[in-house]
């Protein structure tokens, strides 16, 4: 491969890993406040249902991005309700909110633009566009977002706090900061998050929506939130790893590696979930969750 | 408990959750512009209006009993599946090497063979996240759905680099032998003298009524089950009682992974008679639906699964009879009865308590 092409592949590894990153930062904000998010998956793929509904309707971008952070906040309100207020089963909301968007994009899909599912191809007005450095500002946003989220979980009372409630809620509703409060602010950031990295998806890097488009994209998000232990700046290496690793098994196909042969594409794109149970596992480095993730919060008297 | 609360624990708070579903879900066809009674009445006749749309529905229920029986296994134990859809996709390749290679052999012997390859493939594919939750202490969830896109992803590998047949270009094995396929219902009754409309509905129907009923005399009547609730029910005590947490994590999941296994059975040996790409298809999300509706129960889960079975085979004649509610709005219906009648279970319980005051004892 020439430098031309690795240029080319580090080019699409970054793109292919925007939605990564917004949906792993969304699920560290979320995990770290002590609830478990597994509802990305679904909150992203209501999010790029809406935003191509809304922009393909206006011709507006803007309106496409609004709608499709309204939608998956829609969804992180759903499940912050069952988790937090009515302490729910983390795990079992997160499960319901993937089916329910699953179903209701097909569903809403086939009934409104009949096409298999899929919203009208969009203009160019209704694309983010890609105004600044020849990439839609979502990349930009994405990035931004990384030392944004490092800077207020650790320097920022706000940050702190939160970071409290995913460890030890019982310290933090003793110091008398409200930690259905703090857990309610979490899932808000995690759906406002889920929305723009669907968006993406679908307004920004496709010309609009296909059934089921994230195609396990939440599950690897995930997977990464792991891998980089619940951290801002590993959470964007492991999804820039990642989006490379996707970028490489689409170049990768029927491609012999000197000495190894032909890689089959499945390999590479088995690998971040191979990798994430061998972390997991303990048998390299240890990925422990915040303490008091999954785990309701019952005020004591 | 007395008997009204066990009754409204039961019978009340999932027949609410499920009533509540419906409404939604009328909600949403409304919101489409079609009729909601309309549609509800094309879906009752479509699943059971005829020998045939029966058949059908039957051979749905068959596959959502298998992973509701699975999930429900493993929710005894304190575990939560949510990797049936790649055990059964694993247990899908087991049935069709044992198929594929069993030829020779009579039905009687090959059949069994087949279905004890796809629950062993199942069952082995569970033992890892079993084992590396009960070992390594990596949590099952994330563990189970880790396996899920590996299992999907390996059934690509081997179906267009192994399996497929050279003269074909789609990613499907060859036909299972004759000898290899569960015989439908309609060929057996046939036999018997006994004419009824031909439907994929198979025998691996009496093969999941026997897992229920098996599940139920393993978690009820005996003593690994008896161990697998109290490790279920915490933990601790169980270390106290004698029983090792470990050891009945990873049993559960196997136990769980086979079970999930069933769904190769019917889906593959049943009725498609080759192994193909996503056979799966979301049977082993909705199981987790099936099981929560069933109350974990094996009676539960049977006429779960045959609501469901109603609700995919209904489902199907809607969608031709109106093209614009898909049958995607299974996957909606159990995306709700999953979040009202697990995630919202105490609310719901809550609810009726309030509205049946005899029962608010349950929750004591």
């Amino acid at each position: 491969m020439d430098a031309l092409g690795l240029l080319a592949l580090l080019d699409s590894g970054l793109r292919l890993s925007v939605p990564l990153l917004f949906a792993c930062l969304a699920g560290l904000w979320s995990e770290r406040a002590g609830v478990v998010d597994i509802g990305l998956e679904g909150k992203m793929l209501a999010a790029a249902f809406a935003a191509a509904a809304a922009a393909s309707a206006s011709g507006n971008a803007s309106a496409g991005v609004a709608a499709g952070i309204a939608a998956s906040l829609a969804f992180a309100l759903l499940h912050g309700f069952a988790a937090i207020s009515q302490r729910g089963n983390q795990i079992v909301s997160g499960v319901a909110i993937n089916m329910l968007a699953a179903g209701l994009t097909a569903v809403l899909g086939h009934a409104w633009y009949g096409q298999g599912g899929r919203t009208p191809p969009l203009e160019t007005g209704g694309r983010v566009p890609d105004l600044v450095l020849g990439r839609p500002i979502l990349v930009w946003l994405a990035l931004l977002t990384v030392p944004l989220t490092a800077f207020v979980l650790q320097k920022t009372r706000f940050g702190l706090r939160l970071r409290a409630v995913g460890e030890n809620p019982a310290a933090v509703d003793t110091a008398g900061v409200s930690v259905v409060g703090m857990r309610y602010a979490a899932v808000t950031i995690a759906g406002v998050l889920c929305g723009l990295g669907g968006a993406y998806l679908s307004i920004a890097q496709s010309a609009g929506f296909i059934p089921n488009m994230t195609a396990g994209k939440g599950f690897i998000a995930l997977a990464a939130l792991i891998f980089a232990r619940w951290r801002p700046w590993a959470a964007l290496f492991t999804c820039l790893l990642f989006g490379l690793l996707d970028a490489a098994a689409i170049r990768l196909q029927g491609a012999v590696v000197p000495g190894i042969g032909e890689v089959p594409v499945q390999a590479v794109q088995a690998l971040p979930y191979v990798m994430t149970v061998i972390l997991l596992a303990g048998f390299f480095g240890r990925a422990v969750p915040p303490q008091a993730a999954g785990i309701p919060y019952v005020k004591e008297g | 408990m007395t008997t009204v609360a066990r009754l409204a624990d039961v019978v009340l708070v999932p027949a609410a959750a499920v009533a509540a579903a419906f409404l939604l879900a009328g909600l949403v066809v409304l919101g489409i512009g079609e009729n909601p009674l309309t549609a509800t009445r094309i879906l009752i006749e479509g699943s059971l209006g005829s020998g045939e749309t029966l058949g059908f529905t039957l051979f749905y229920a068959t596959n959502f009993v298998f992973t509701g029986l699975s999930v429900a296994v493993a929710y005894h134990a304190g575990l939560f599946n949510i990797g049936a859809e790649g055990q059964a996709t694993l247990a899908g390749l087991g049935a069709a090497l044992a198929a594929l290679n069993l030829g020779p052999l009579p039905g009687v012997l090959a059949i069994p063979l087949a279905a004890a390859a796809a629950m062993l493939f199942g069952g082995a594919y569970a033992f890892l996240p079993g084992w590396l939750q009960a070992r390594r202490g990596s949590h099952v969830v994330i563990t189970t759905i880790m396996f899920n896109w590996i299992a999907s992803v390996l059934m690509v590998y081997v179906l267009v680099n192994v399996l497929r047949q050279p003269s074909s270009m789609n990613p499907e094995s060859r036909s299972f032998p004759e000898s290899a396929r569960v015989p439908f219902l309609h060929d057996v009754l046939a036999h018997l003298g006994v004419t009824i409309a031909p439907s994929q509905a198979n025998l691996s129907l009496f093969l999941a009524l026997a897992a229920a009923f098996a599940v139920w005399l393993l978690i009820y009547r005996s003593r690994l089950g008896y161990a697998i609730r109290v490790v279920g029910q915490n933990p601790h005590a169980a270390v106290y009682a004698g029983i090792s947490p470990e050891r009945i994590t990873v049993t559960a999941m196997v136990l769980s992974g086979a079970l999930a296994g069933g769904l190769a059975v019917n889906e593959l040996m049943g009725s498609q008679h080759r192994l193909i790409l996503e056979f799966t298809a979301g049977y082993g999300f909705v199981g987790i639906a099936v099981a929560l509706m069933g109350r974990a129960h094996p009676a539960g889960i049977v006429l779960a699964s045959l609501l469901f079975g109603m609700l995919y085979q209904g489902g199907a004649e809607l969608a031709f009879a109106e093209p614009r509610i898909t049958r995607d709005m299974v996957v909606v219906i159990g995306g709700i009865v999953v979040l009202f009648a697990g995630a919202l279970d105490g609310l719901f319980r809550h609810l009726v308590g309030r509205a049946l005051p005899a029962a608010r004892l349950s929750m004591a």
